[in-house]
């Protein structure tokens, strides 16, 4: 092994293309996990596993951006949270009246509707909503009173496209329609065209009022969710929970979990394989026999059973993976060492008497760095891989979205059966992308490291 | 040192990495162990003394009989030896005594396709289907990767050796589970050409049953073939070019002795050990792999029954597959080693 010094390594990496290509895959995904944790809040991912915070999202909907190459187009999921809002007085009178305007360019039917509203009012207000469609037909859905309170509450409900007061109204209106709607839902009739039963494109505006006796009657939080079949860039899956909150989050995770192990694990292996080559005799035999022994345990039983039996915190399972990876490491550290030991500046400096510690670490450890970078750059993709095949078996840390769990999930759901496509496959190429990016740097500095392979 | 020697400071390491195994996984398990094994005794004895009328007649009141029981139970774990922690000698002593000579008890749910609950019997028959899948894969991936590579070698630099060292490079990042489920969903329910669960549905004494069983295996055999003859080409190329730099080679080269001969003789020839060596440790590796690849593609084998004892916790069944597989692991281990000692007289001398 010839020494090379750093400039060396950098003007050599510089000039390898797949080593540029590397770097720049991982600039990305670093840029991303920055954005990640800065932008999307850390609730988000605590909420995880939550089903109460999806609950608006839709079931297993496609990305939104697959209606780019269909000509029918699927129904996306709008969630409105800003309605336009105007408040009148008249006498003693209140009317709060929330607008959402819905641009509907789909060619089928939504799956349902609901509205959301926490209402602050005393008495018995009355809560009216209507839809006007583009053809300017307007439909009148609901006409009721909310609850009576003596002093000014908060009232909280959910109104479904299920309610059977909307289905009546409906069916009073059926004269508006020249075909039969019985026995189709809600959200069927409203988005129908009057003709026949087939969608009817453009903008509608659903209109809900109050009318309050008191003044400062209002609805402070109001919302109107139409069920769709597709959502957001990613999709959804059976728990509702938007795929790509899950998949931003796994790429931190995953460059935390790999380069945590990658790192630890060769530094430990430097050290250990250094020390017990540049020693050598009986502390060498030991320490080689020993690492012997963690080389032959067979590592993902091993790692199965500790994940079970001790714990499955994202935390330990760092821990366990460096257990198995700083083997290798050591042993070729080692055979590294035992050459550089018998290099004249080493012994110079043994016989000048200088310590022990000090010969390995100014003298010896330096010559070593380029195959450390390299073999940290190769031992990432293995420790994330390993990390997403525990999770993906379900012995995973279920309260971090990593990659490894979300194709777990999938498997569970039968995403493959049902042809969801949409959660297996961005998954498995983020932790191809990101292992490819640390093989590419690997193998630029393999090729620096042994020049032989290049050619 | 001798060849004798090496072999023997290799032996009896490997024999004391096992018996470390062996105690690790006791360790870890041993205390949920000793609960299911005490709450056996307790059933046991249980349904013993209510099937015989006889004996409950002769007590005058419950209390009397259920102190009864409580003393036939206490007896019973005496004589079994239970009433000492796990972590005693004696029973940590017996328990591996029992376990080196593959007495691995009855397993606490599972049993095997014949309805068998002895670990043994389950084992045995799983293990050749681990054995059958992931052997025809390594066999295949080393024989089309030792040609491929040997080709691309021999011509570093051209297309196929850049399409052969960047197929390897993009196929190793992917994990082969990953690309398990895309080819279920592409063969399986896109277009059905192959079995989504790769377990026949016949029974095993049906005479079409290893057809059937050949059968369910393609998907997965393909899948691990395309995943893996990738790194194994580069890793043969990488010996060749390093080889064909040699002086020998040149000076034959310069001979005029054709290029294919070249390769095919002396070159592959130097190039064996460490591929030979490999080819031992991936044999094994493979078993280990076995894991998450049989529970994706659902095949029959230990790897499928390792996950399922995982998930319901059958301890004797963990213990045994442990033990079953750090053995396979350690014999290749040693072979590996035997032969790269063999090969490499350098490497004996230390």
């Amino acid at each position: 092994m010839s020494s090379i010094t750093p400039q060396e390594i950098k003007a050599e990496f510089l000039k390898s293309k797949i080593g540029i290509a590397g770097i720049a895959i991982l600039s990305i995904l670093v840029f991303t996990s920055i954005i990640v944790v800065v932008v999307i809040p850390v609730e988000t991912f605590k909420e995880w596993n939550n089903p109460e915070n999806w609950i608006s999202y839709p079931k297993v909907a496609i990305p939104v951006w697959i209606n780019l190459f269909l000509n029918e187009k699927i129904p996306e999921h709008k969630i409105l949270n800003t309605p336009n809002i105007n408040y009148d007085v008249s006498g003693d009178t209140s009317i709060t009246s929330h607008q959402f305007g819905v641009n509907f360019e789909y060619n089928d039917f939504p799956n349902d509707f609901i509205y959301e509203f926490s209402a602050k009012y005393s008495g018995t207000p009355l809560l009216q909503m209507d839809v006007i469609r583009p053809d300017g037909i307007q439909l009148k859905l609901l006409s009721t009173s909310l609850p009576y309170s003596d002093s000014n509450s908060i009232h909280s409900e959910r109104i479904f496209s299920t309610d059977n007061s909307i289905r009546k109204n409906l069916y009073l209106q059926s004269d508006k329609f020249l075909f039969s709607v019985n026995n189709l839902s809600t959200e069927d009739i409203i988005f129908s065209k009057t003709e026949n039963h087939e969608p009817l494109k453009g903008n509608y505006i659903f209109l809900i009022k109050m009318y309050g006796s008191n003044s400062e009657d209002q609805i402070p939080e109001s919302r109107l969710i139409i069920g769709g079949k597709a959502f957001g860039i990613m999709g959804t899956d059976e728990l509702r929970r938007d795929l790509a909150t899950g998949l931003l989050w796994g790429t931190p995770l995953a460059l935390f979990i790999g380069l945590v192990v990658a790192i630890a694990s060769v530094i430990m292996g430097l050290l250990y394989g250094v020390y017990a080559g540049y020693r050598g005799k009986k502390t060498d035999e030991t320490m080689m026999r020993f690492n012997d022994v963690i080389y032959a345990l067979p590592a993902l039983p091993f790692l199965i059973i500790l994940s079970v039996t001790i714990s499955n915190s994202i935390f330990v399972m760092i821990g366990f993976l460096m257990i198995f990876g700083w083997v290798g490491v050591a042993k070729v550290a080692r055979s590294m060492a035992l050459q550089i030991k018998t290099r004249g500046y080493v012994e110079a400096a043994n016989m000048m008497g200088q310590k022990d510690s000090k010969i390995v670490l100014r003298h010896i450890l330096p010559q070593l760095l380029p195959y450390a970078f390299a073999s940290i750059a190769i031992s990432v993709p293995a420790a994330i891989t390993t990390e997403a095949g525990l999770s993906f078996l379900g012995l995973g840390d279920p309260s971090f979205p990593t990659w490894g769990q979300i194709l777990h999930d999938a498997n569970v759901y039968g995403a493959a059966a049902r042809g969801l496509w949409w959660w297996i496959m961005p998954p498995g190429v983020m932790i191809a992308i990101t292992g490819l990016a640390f093989v590419f740097i690997g193998n630029a500095l393999d090729a620096i490291v042994n020049p032989k392979l290049k050619r | 040192m001798t060849l004798k020697r090496y072999v023997a400071t290799r032996l009896i390491t490997m024999f004391g990495v096992l018996m470390i195994t062996l105690l690790i996984t006791i360790a870890l398990v041993g205390s949920n162990m000793d609960s299911i094994l005490k709450q056996g005794v307790v059933f046991q004895v249980r349904s013993e003394i209510t099937e015989n009328a006889a004996i409950a007649k002769s007590f005058s009141s419950v209390d009397e009989f259920e102190l009864f029981i409580q003393t036939q139970i206490e007896q019973r774990i005496k004589t079994l030896g239970l009433d000492e922690p796990w972590y005693s000698p004696q029973r940590i002593g017996l328990t591996m005594y029992k376990i080196l000579f593959l007495d691995f008890g009855h397993a606490t749910f599972l049993t095997s396709d014949s309805g068998s609950s002895d670990v043994k019997e389950i084992i045995l028959e799983k293990l050749p289907r681990t054995i059958l899948l992931f052997t025809t894969a390594t066999i295949i991936i080393s024989v089309i990767g030792i040609f491929l590579g040997a080709l691309a070698g021999s011509k570093a630099g051209s297309i196929l050796d850049r399409i052969t060292s960047s197929f390897a490079i993009i196929s190793s990042s992917f994990p082969v589970w990953w690309i398990g489920m895309l080819m279920i969903f592409v063969f399986s329910f896109v277009y059905h050409i192959f079995p989504a669960r790769a377990t026949p549905l016949i029974p095993s004494s049906d005479p079409g049953y290893i057809g059937s069983l050949l059968y369910h295996m393609t998907l997965p055999l393909i899948t691990i073939v395309i995943i893996g003859f990738g790194s194994w080409a580069y890793l043969v190329r990488n010996f060749i070019v390093g080889i064909m730099q040699e002086d020998f080679i040149v000076a034959k080269k310069t001979m005029g002795i054709n290029q294919k001969k070249i390769i095919y003789t002396h070159a592959l020839k130097n190039a064996a050990p460490p591929i030979v060596t490999i080819l031992a440790l991936s044999l094994s590796g493979s078993l280990g792999g076995a894991i998450i690849t049989e529970a994706v593609f659902d095949w029959p084998g230990m790897g499928r029954l390792y996950f399922e004892a995982i998930t319901v916790m059958d301890l004797p069944i963990i213990i045994g597959a442990t033990y079953i597989l750090t053995v396979f692991f350690l014999i290749s281990i040693f072979v590996a080693d035997l032969l790269y000692g063999y090969f490499d007289p350098r490497v004996r001398t230390g």
